[in-house]
């Protein structure tokens, strides 16, 4: 039934044309030369002149290649069996695993209506301080890991996906380095966490055009989970690859680039991928996380900055560790009133007094003189440093507050903090404020909570 | 009207060529067949028999030969009662409806009109038999909300009519006939509340246009005091991605001192969108004491959505932001962010492979640009009542540099620049306008001469605390040292305003008038301290209490105390005390 054709008559990058009639736009076709089968999408249409990307690449493409076109676009099955699996970017096995062919769906499906979107409103718990104090992570947002290539974003972002609370993980891989590819895979299985995964990969060796297709496979596997009430969490890694696939293929095409080399359609690419973070009104979520190398360790480069433009927030990676400063979780403010009483002001006040040692150590490097208050900023600073923003510290939000507490108390007197009264008569740690001022403070006495655990 | 139609020869991206027999005109929607389906598209080139035109849809199924109905009409909303309180896409679906049609997604192909045809209106006559009319001019009003609603002579009328008859007052639906006019050949139009506009035309059915001259206060110290907005008037916000643009427009549009508002999300996210389309309902307009949804329209193209419909979304809304200024009332139109805007246009300029200006835009970006706010404005209506729309854009430039097309291109044309500041928002000193940078050809809310004295404490200020950053406080001066610290002061204290503080973050005019004057007061006093960590202790001091004093409800007990107390801090600090 589907049309077979034989001539290929132009080749150029990823791109073949060939003549045909009644194909449809963005419709699969299969092209097989002696070197092999692949599949390949229709990209462009003109009278009878029909343009593919060939999703293996071009390579080895005979001009009497036979192809074999579909009748339907790129599509994914989707069931329970996806899970604890691995596949490529077009979606064939990557480990041991049957094929699936069950219960297709389409790619790249159109978007929620606004008016079925509800407000956030639940917190996902990473066990990190420097996220859940500083810019809580919440469900159904989108926030990138902006960092250099060097640092360790895979890690972090496995680490979050073992411990957030979420029923499904999908993983889309783009331009991974195979080891990476295997850290995951294996952190993964180690934990018991595979199982409840699926695992769409395209390493730094596959045909680039598969890289293109990951970010929409994996989300549209992440939206059928959601809509059968699940929550899922989709780690995008990394987006400046996906990003570069498309330049590479916007100027094999002759598309005149807008900014270095990229397409002017990159942001409306991007948010197409990452406006699929959404909490169903009535049905599950979907969480994006994704990591964006920055090159040059430049923001303003096309990529990051794009992508700054699109997602609620971002983490900056730098030296191993989440920058309290620029890393913004735009949706925090949804959650982080109902968590603890103190959550908020010791989210502000410990990150004043951390820009407050960062001026100080400013001030150190030029030779100005160090005041009481100075040697105070840094202790604090040192602290700080170590036990909350250090990356292998692994705690619950509220043992993060305490621990706040008691590195203020070690560090400050209650006034000096800018704290109001109200609090620090509840939360300050006793033996550090004395006998004598604890019976004066009232509300200590009325308050329900547990005196706050000592350092 | 023409029904011409075509066959589709080629696809590209959300570009289809289409071959045509009879006449068709640019601009003009067909819609192309796709099984059921039929994809809504607008002619943007024509070449010999062949249109290119851009499809509002995802394209992916068209095929080569498929047909292609052509509708003889430009891209057109309906205007009539019922506008109010809506959320639309670009193309004004109602996303509520659409919802109920067709569930969590957006079904392509999918259109819905606009305004309900069953919701009677109760309409009264305000014209007579034989009365001689123009476009623009009443033939009655319908309540709509708190709104007198005015039923119009339709716009696209062109020349002088006499009412045939008209309606007696009694309820009717829009598509109801409520008055027959007769034009001067004698020929008889039928007139109903509804009719249609094609957006990328301006309405001009007014007497006159005048230069915007009164403030629109928007309750933002830093923009009515230093950078005002005028009725009738243009501003944009540039500014990095995250420094507040989105949340500054969603504080216009509660507390700004207009009538009504139309938000158009343009290429955003849909996120943002929620905030407002599920807030609003809640949230109370204290000037009428209704919902703040009652005097709102909301045109919701966010970054997922097609790409053209993303263009259309803002002339969408700037049409229906016309049309009530129609009716004598005072508009703000908010887009955010025209970049987006500017950026489909990009995409479909490469398309049809034409000659790319700088950063790949078209040529004719600023040309587009300069349109779409000329078509803000005060003017004087036919009965002489007056009428403004308001627009306010925000722009994101790539990498936060405003030297680019888009902030540039709106630079030339706008009265007012709110640029936000990576560097200020990055402080948290918010709202992040650059009080260094931005500039406004308004009036200003207090007293000019006292705004000049302030932007000349904050410049000077500003250039202390620059060397300051090289030579240490030690080697700073003591006066240098004070003029820093006022206008840190002037900063933390009037600039920074709490958007979540009920009072702090919406100040009446009459409150900027009175704390503005004060402040100025104090910041022109000559203060002597011991040493500058005396300095800096009073400054302190004092910037805590003029924050209490902003959270103090201007009425109160609290408010006349702190003042009170601010005015006794400074007498005792000042040279000749
Ligand atoms: N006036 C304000 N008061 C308090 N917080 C603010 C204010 N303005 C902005 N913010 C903070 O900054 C974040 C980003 O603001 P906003 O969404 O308005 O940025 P934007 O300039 O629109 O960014 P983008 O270009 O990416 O859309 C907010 O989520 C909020 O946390
Ligand atoms: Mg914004």
């Amino acid at each position: 039934m589907h049309k077979v054709y034989h001539r290929v008559h132009n080749i150029a990058g990823n791109v073949i044309n060939i003549r045909a009639e009644g194909v449809r736009y963005r419709e699969l076709a299969e092209v097989t030369s002696r070197n092999g089968t692949s599949l390949a999408q229709v990209i462009r249409l003109q009278d009878d002149e029909v343009s593919l990307q060939v999703f293996a690449g071009a390579r080895g493409v005979a001009t009497d290649a036979e192809v074999r076109f579909l009748g339907h676009s790129m599509q994914v099955p989707f069931s329970e069996a996806l899970l604890g699996r691995i596949f490529t970017g077009a979606a064939n096995p990557r480990d041991r695993g049957p094929e699936l062919s069950e219960n297709l769906i389409d790619i790249g499906g159109p978007s929620v209506n606004p008016a079925k979107r509800i407000i956030p409103r639940n917190m996902v718990r990473t066990g990190i301080p420097m996220i859940d104090v500083f810019n809580t992570l919440v469900e159904s947002q989108k926030l990138p890991i902006f960092a250099r290539a060097g640092e360790p974003y895979n890690p972090l972002l496995a680490r979050i996906a073992l411990q957030a609370e979420v029923d499904v993980i999908v993983l889309g891989g783009m331009g991974l380095k195979h080891d990476d590819y295997l850290y995951f895979r294996d952190t993964l299985e180690e934990s018991g966490a595979l199982s409840r995964t699926v695992m769409f990969v395209h390493t730094a060796s596959d045909p680039i055009v598969e890289c293109l297709l990951v970010p929409d496979i994996s989300l549209a596997v992440a939206e059928q989970f959601a809509l059968e009430g699940k929550r899922v969490l989709v780690l995008l890694t990394d987006m400046t690859s996906f990003a570069d696939a498309m330049k590479e293929i916007a100027i094999t095409m002759e598309q005149i680039p807008s900014n270095r080399g990229y397409p002017g359609d990159l942001y409306s690419q991007l948010a197409s991928r990452y406006e699929k973070a959404v909490d169903f009104d009535g049905a599950g979520s979907i969480t994006i996380l994704a990591a964006t190398t920055m090159p040059g360790d430049d923001v303003t480069h096309p990529v990051p900055d794009n992508t700054g433009y699109i997602t609620e927030g971002q983490f900056y990676l730098r030296n191993g560790r989440i920058e309290p400063f620029g890393s913004l979780s735009r949706l925090k403010q949804q959650v982080n009133g109902d968590t603890r009483d103190d959550h908020r002001t010791i989210m502000d006040t410990l990150i004043q007094l951390y820009a407050g040692y960062r001026e100080t150590l400013e001030k150190q490097s030029m030779g100005f003189r160090m005041s009481d208050w100075d040697a105070k900023l840094l202790k604090y600073g040192t602290r700080f440093e170590k036990e909350m923003m250090d990356l292998t510290v692994n705690i619950p939000l509220e043992e993060a507050l305490d621990l706040g507490w008691a590195i203020l108390a070690d560090c400050f007197e209650p006034m000096e903090t800018g704290i109001q009264s109200k609090l620090t008569d509840r939360f300050w740690p006793k033996s550090e404020i004395g006998d004598q001022k604890s019976e004066v403070g009232e509300e200590a006495v009325e308050s329900t909570e547990p005196a706050p655990v000592e350092a | 009207m023409s029904q011409t139609n075509g066959t589709i020869v080629g696809v590209n991206g959300n570009m289809i060529t289409v071959e045509f027999e009879d006449a068709v005109s640019m601009n003009e929607v067909g819609y192309a067949r796709l099984g059921e389906l039929r994809l809504m598209s607008e002619i943007v080139r024509i070449r010999g028999t062949r249109a290119d035109m851009q499809v509002f849809e995802d394209t992916a199924g068209l095929s080569v030969g498929d047909a292609v109905d052509f509708t003889g009409d430009m891209l057109s909303v309906e205007l009539g009662p019922g506008l109010l309180t809506q959320i639309y896409d670009g193309l004004q679906n109602p996303l509520p409806q659409l919802a109920e049609a067709c569930g969590f997604f957006l079904q392509r192909g999918t259109y819905l009109p606009a305004l309900p045809r069953d919701t009677q209106w109760a309409f009264t006559p305000t014209a007579a038999v034989g009365d001689t009319l123009t476009a623009g001019e009443s033939l009655g009003t319908v309540p709509e909300g708190i709104f007198e609603h005015r039923i119009m002579v339709p716009f696209r009328l062109r020349g002088r009519y006499t009412v045939a008859s008209v309606a007696e007052a009694a309820d009717y639906t829009i598509e109801d006939t409520v008055a027959t006019l007769t034009d001067e050949s004698g020929a008889t139009i039928e007139v109903s509340m509804l009719q249609r506009w094609p957006v990328k035309m301006p309405i001009t059915a007014y007497a006159e246009r005048l230069r915007p001259t009164e403030p629109l206060v928007t309750k933002s110290r830093t923009v009515d005091t230093f950078f005002p907005v005028a009725r009738g008037g243009t501003f944009c916000v540039p500014g990095p991605f995250g420094a507040g643009k989105t949340v500054l427009q969603q504080l216009m549009s509660r507390h700004a001192d207009v009538d009504v508002v139309v938000v158009a999300a343009c290429g955003e996210r849909a996120g943002e969108v929620v905030e407002t389309l599920r807030e609003f309902p809640e949230l109370e307009d204290p000037r009428t004491g209704k919902s703040l949804m009652a005097r709102t329209i909301i045109i919701c193209n966010t970054s997922s959505m097609p790409v053209a419909a993303r263009e259309a979304s803002v002339y969408t809304g700037i049409t229906l932001a016309s049309y009530y200024r129609q009716m004598g009332l005072n508009v703000l139109m908010l887009a955010d962010s025209t970049s987006r805007w500017a950026q489909a246009l990009r995409e479909t300029s490469g398309r049809l492979e034409e000659i790319p200006g700088e950063e790949a835009f078209p040529a004719y970006l600023e040309s587009v640009i300069a349109s779409f706010y000329e078509r803000g404005g005060v003017v004087t209506l036919k009965d002489g009542s007056t009428g403004s729309v308001t627009i306010g854009g925000t722009v994101s430039p790539a990498g936060g540099n405003f030297d680019e097309p888009v902030t540039q291109g709106t630079l030339k044309v706008v009265g007012a620049f709110h640029g936000l500041s990576r560097a200020r928002s990055d402080a948290r000193r918010y709202p992040a306008i650059d009080p260094l940078d931005s500039w406004s050809k308004y009036v200003s809310v207090v007293d000019n001469d006292a705004v000049e004295a302030g932007r000349s404490i904050l410049r000077r200020g500003s250039e202390v605390g620059q060397m300051m950053k090289v030579v240490g406080e030690e080697g700073t001066s003591q006066d240098d040292f004070v003029l820093y610290l006022k206008s840190e002061y002037m900063d933390s204290a009037y600039l920074q305003q709490d958007a979540f503080d009920a009072i702090d973050g919406a100040t009446s005019a009459e409150r900027q008038q009175h704390v503005y004057g004060a402040i100025s007061g104090f910041l022109q006093t000559n203060l002597h301290f011991a040493d500058k960590t005396k300095a800096r202790s009073f400054f302190h001091q004092l910037t805590q209490t003029t924050r209490d004093w902003n959270r103090a409800d201007m009425g109160s007990q609290e408010f006349k105390d702190i003042q009170g107390r601010l005015e006794h801090m400074v007498s005792e600090a000042a040279v000749n005390a």
